[in-house]
């Protein structure tokens, strides 16, 4: 019975978490063209909703081509990695209280960051196996990236889960409800882990594995119809995702703020959109970095930032602080 | 500050998120012109409603295109259609030739022929870019195949442009 509930709130929150990641393309593009006071797609249906379905279908019906000098399995199995990891991370992340959430895992937060990881070989798998060149360089980009970002992730949520003193996320909204957003205790980690994220969802200003203008589109240059789609629409899960664990992490989840009357979906939706629009935001507004200065600068500043505030934070939980 | 220029740039953007999007939705929204526009030509009437073209052929000479051909005949003096001896019996301009340089404007000795605002002129066959008088006079409003889709859908024809005034050149002509 507990298989069987669980399996239906997977197969409900997959439709929803696919059907928000069409319509994050359609609030991307209206999005960046507000940002460029254009209109964006607005021919499609009223305001242009009906775009995503229109791109899904045109996408559906392209020749979905496979380069001769490619490795077959690796170049099939990249974009089906990069999208089901890219999903996958979403099943332990709380909408609600109690049921709301599809695995409610002990180790949410471990669990986030062993799929968030896998989703990287997807791109690196993509780049290799493309027998290409610009494919290989987005590839070898993104793991360079990944040396960059990884550590400061991990080490700017140590500092909250300390203070929470669970990797349940659950247990981490639950906590918030109770003394307040972890943004207010945990800003330099909240910081941190908000620019380490960006290059986790490879978002500007650490677009550089996709990077259009160098790289033609990176890893993805060789890919085409479904499987294109399956990396695009990875991509923006990893938005998403990214977006929804740090609304949970840092902004309380789907507790309520200022005691206002808990809505189950409502304020895990409300806090959702504020870091899509951030990262919007910042995608609109900065310039691409290079990927050696974004190294330089993840282990130079990030690293020992994440160092010193975890250890700032492990004196205080050890002195008897917060718990 | 590097900290505060990432920080200025997010407000120049924000700034540029809540104005108003400078895309004009053409076909369903007018394009706003200069008054000094050059479109289509239109051929003039005297206030009396005689043609100001004497078919002297003056903008054929100044055409740098060859665009445009001009037949005089005499005028009859019981019923005349211009004011001077002659009057252009045929006038046609190709527009597929025409570019809109305003030569003819300038070559016209009574400013019979002026440069309109309206630019919708594509279309199908080369025959059919060639104007004649009837397409050109004052009274006609739109192209050829914008009259030709109004008649087909029984509406009047629609003009996708707006001027903020017509230039005095353009003497009784109306854009609806």
């Amino acid at each position: 019975m507990i298989y069987l509930i669980t399996a239906i709130k997977a197969a409900v929150l997959l439709v929803v978490l696919l059907l928000t990641i069409a319509y994050i393309t359609w609030i991307m593009r209206r999005g960046l063209a507000r940002f460029q006071v254009r209109l964006g797609p607005n021919r499609v249906g009223p305001f242009g909703l009906l775009q995503p379905m229109a791109d899904g279908l045109k996408a559906f019906f392209k020749e979905s081509i496979t380069v001769e000098r490619a490795d077959k399995l690796a170049y099939w199995l990249a974009p089906i990695l990069t999208f089901t990891f890219a999903l996958a991370a979403f099943a332990v992340i709380p909408v609600g209280p109690d049921g709301w959430v599809v695995a409610n895992l002990d180790m949410g937060v471990l669990y986030v960051f062993a799929v968030g990881e896998m989703a990287v070989y997807g791109v690196f798998l993509a780049g290799w196996a493309s027998g290409s060149k610009y494919p290989l360089l987005g590839g070898l980009r993104s793991i360079a990236a990944l040396i960059g970002y990884e550590l400061a992730l991990g080490l700017a949520i140590l500092g909250p889960v300390l203070m929470v003193g669970s990797l349940n996320l659950q247990d981490i909204v639950l906590w918030q409800k109770e003394h307040g957003w972890l943004i207010v205790y945990q800003f330099p980690a909240f910081l941190v882990y908000f620019i380490a994220a960006l290059a986790e969802m490879s978002r500007t200003p650490f677009d550089f594995a996709e990077a259009e203008q160098e790289l033609v589109a990176g890893f993805h240059t060789e890919y085409s119809g479904t499987k294109f789609v399956a990396f695009y629409l990875g991509e923006l899960g990893h938005w998403v995702v990214g977006s929804a664990l740090m609304a949970t992490l840092f902004l309380g989840g789907w507790a309520a703020p200022f005691g206002l009357p808990d809505i189950p979906v409502l304020w895990f939706f409300l806090k959702w959109a504020v870091f899509i629009f951030l990262v919007l935001w910042i995608w609109a507004s900065w310039f691409r970095t290079r990927y050696d200065q974004m190294i330089r600068f993840a282990w130079g500043v990030l690293f020992p930032v994440a160092v010193v505030w975890f250890l700032l934070t492990a004196y205080y939980v050890a002195k008897g602080g917060m718990l | 500050m590097s900290v505060m220029a990432l920080a200025k740039a997010l407000g120049v953007t924000l700034k540029h998120f809540f104005q108003k999007p400078v895309t004009i939705p053409y076909p369903d929204a007018p394009v706003p012109l200069k008054p000094r526009f050059h479109g289509r030509h239109v051929l003039t009437r005297h206030p009396d409603g005689l043609e100001k073209c004497i078919g002297c052929s003056l903008c054929a000479a100044a055409c740098p295109a060859y665009a445009i051909y001009v037949e005089p005949a005499e005028n009859d003096p019981e019923n005349p259609v211009s004011p001077g001896e002659r009057y252009a019996k045929v006038y046609e301009i190709n527009m597929l030739r025409c570019i809109f340089c305003g030569n003819c404007e300038e070559a016209c000795p009574t400013g019979a022929i002026v440069l309109g605002y309206e630019f919708e002129l594509a279309d199908y066959r080369y025959g059919d870019f060639v104007y004649t008088k009837e397409d050109l006079l004052v009274d006609t409003v739109g192209s050829k195949p914008q009259r030709r889709e109004a008649k087909i859908l029984k509406k009047p024809v629609k003009l996708g442009f707006k001027v903020p005034y017509v230039r005095p050149e353009l003497e009784g002509v109306k854009y609806e």
